[in-house]
């Protein structure tokens, strides 16, 4: 009884690590599983939920969405955006309140995604962009809205 | 067929008739010095690179690809890089223990370089104890390990040590058992008999399942011996942060590494001569015409071919099998492979007395 046990224990054993071998061995002669992406010679297939950046998205009139209601800076855990607001006066006369800056801070930022979960009219989004080195630190610090840019028609 | 020993001879000859005898004898040591000095620098660039390769291509990665066509330069600048290094001694330590560690390891990876047959005819020293002294001064490197442990003055180094101390010492008795089949087959301890006893088949086939089981169990107590995963609780990163050489920088570190290198290769060496007949070329038997094509392939590309395959199979090992804790470890040694190791050579022996063996 103890030598089947005994003879059981050596087999099973074997068997496993003969399987785990196979495994390695087919890695090993198939050199087409590799996945390493060679970086700096090829751009790396990234992953769809992938976050590199924050950016505002503007359409091809130069509009944006963002209305200035700083939910996102609230809901940022670091203090990576502050949005400067002003006042402007639309064509019905009524003064409205529009975002003058929205100052993005790359160098503070974690990536967490709050800020794009928090706004509530879809005006900023995570963009694949990650080569952000710089020689200087002043050069992260990044206004999203472009210049000339003014809140999409209908947006409130 | 195509030898090294003409090249060998012409070197003798021409020694023997410039020199007088003892100037001649001296000029040999030295040669045969810098060529084992030459083969390990060699070694360590080439097997490093293979295991870096090797673990990649397991691991799905690509491996060193940026130094040279390649990477194929990458250990040489390693090597470059730990010459540069600043070899610093811990306060604490005891210095010429400390420095004198590396050196015994490294020592006793050249010495054991003496009886191995690099080729037809290639050997430095054919004892007629050269199996006996392969397994006993290969023991002699432990020392170093523990000196290098204890000397740090670095608990991590001390356990890994006293780790490796006790793992050398329990896997050397099937390491020594299953030698000892191989012998009790051949009937000598020559390394040129054990050869010679192979012109008709190597012992892993002639030996029928005992001479497999002695090989396996051959593999897996080498692959303890040189403090290899799974077996290399001397030096395991994750706990002991690199065990008996945690202390070490620049050229001694190298030279730990280097020898750990060349004790794979010798350990290699060893079980190529014992189980698959070394420089031997693979004969079956008596079929004339088979084995003449065979003898047309040189002798030194069948050793190192042998070797390297084997080293391969210990990189296999190392790059598959998860780390054994050191009780499981003692486990396996005392429980499993000890006592199959010991009916294996009265196996053996019985096969030997009734000349079962081809």
């Amino acid at each position: 009884m103890f030598l089947k046990e005994y003879f059981k224990t050596i087999f099973g054993t074997v068997k496993s690590l003969l399987t785990g071998m196979r495994r390695t061995g087919y890695y090993f002669t198939h050199g087409k599983e590799i996945i390493t992406q060679e970086y700096p010679n090829e751009y790396p297939v990234l992953a769809d939920r992938f976050r590199g950046e924050v950016v505002m998205i503007h359409d091809e009139k130069n509009e944006h969405r963002c209305t200035g209601c700083s939910a996102c800076e609230i809901s940022c855990p670091n203090g990576t955006i502050k949005i400067i607001s002003k006042f402007e006066t639309g064509p019905d006369g009524k003064k409205k309140k529009a975002i003058d800056k929205f100052v993005y801070h790359l160098e503070l930022c974690t990536f967490c995604n709050l800020c794009i979960e928090a706004c509530p009219t879809s005006a900023i989004k995570m963009d694949q962009a990650f080569e952000h080195s710089v020689f200087d630190r002043s050069r992260l610090t990044k206004v999203l809205n472009k210049p000339g840019s003014k809140i999409m028609e209908g947006v409130e | 067929m195509w030898s090294l020993s003409s090249i060998t001879d012409i070197v003798q000859t021409w020694l023997g008739s410039t020199f007088n005898p003892t100037i001649a004898l001296l000029l040999q040591f030295v040669m045969a010095g810098l060529l084992v000095i030459t083969l390990f620098a060699v070694l360590g660039l080439v097997l490093v690179f293979m295991e870096r390769k090797v673990s990649a291509y397991m691991q799905v990665r690509i491996g060193p690809n940026r130094v040279g066509p390649r990477g194929y330069l990458q250990t040489a600048a390693d090597t470059l890089k730990l010459l540069m290094k600043e070899g610093l001694v811990p306060a604490g330590a005891d210095k010429f223990l400390f420095n004198l560690a590396p050196y015994v390891v490294m020592i006793s990876a050249m010495l054991l370089m003496a009886p191995i047959a690099f080729a037809k005819d290639f050997q430095m020293w054919d004892l007629n104890i050269g199996v006996l002294y392969v397994s006993s001064v290969s023991s002699i490197a432990v020392i170093g390990i523990l000196m290098a442990g204890w000397s740090s003055n670095n608990k991590y180094s001390l356990l890994g040590a006293m780790r490796s101390g006790a793992q050398i010492v329990s896997y050397e008795l099937s390491a020594g058992l299953s030698i000892i089949s191989i012998v009790i087959l051949v009937g000598s301890l020559k390394i040129s008999d054990i050869i010679a006893s192979q012109q008709d088949g190597w012992w892993i086939f002639k030996g029928h399942i005992p001479a497999i089981i002695a090989f396996v169990i051959f593999l897996i107590a080498v692959t303890a011996e040189t403090n290899r995963a799974p077996f290399d609780l001397a030096e395991a990163e994750s706990e002991l942060t690199a065990g008996f050489h945690t202390e070490y920088s620049g050229m001694r570190f190298a030279l730990f590494f280097l020898a750990e290198y060349a004790n794979i290769f010798i350990v290699c060496a060893i079980g190529a001569t014992l189980f698959l007949g070394g420089w031997m070329p693979f004969h079956i038997g008596n079929l004339q015409a088979f084995n003449h094509i065979m003898d047309y392939i040189p002798s030194s590309i069948w050793f190192f071919g042998k070797t390297f395959f084997l080293i391969f199979v210990i990189m296999w090992f190392r790059w598959t099998f998860p780390r054994l804790r050191i009780d499981q470890l003692l486990n396996l040694e005392w429980k499993y492979l000890l006592p199959i190791s010991m009916f294996n050579v009265l196996l053996v022996t019985i096969m030997a007395i009734m000349k079962w063996h081809f």
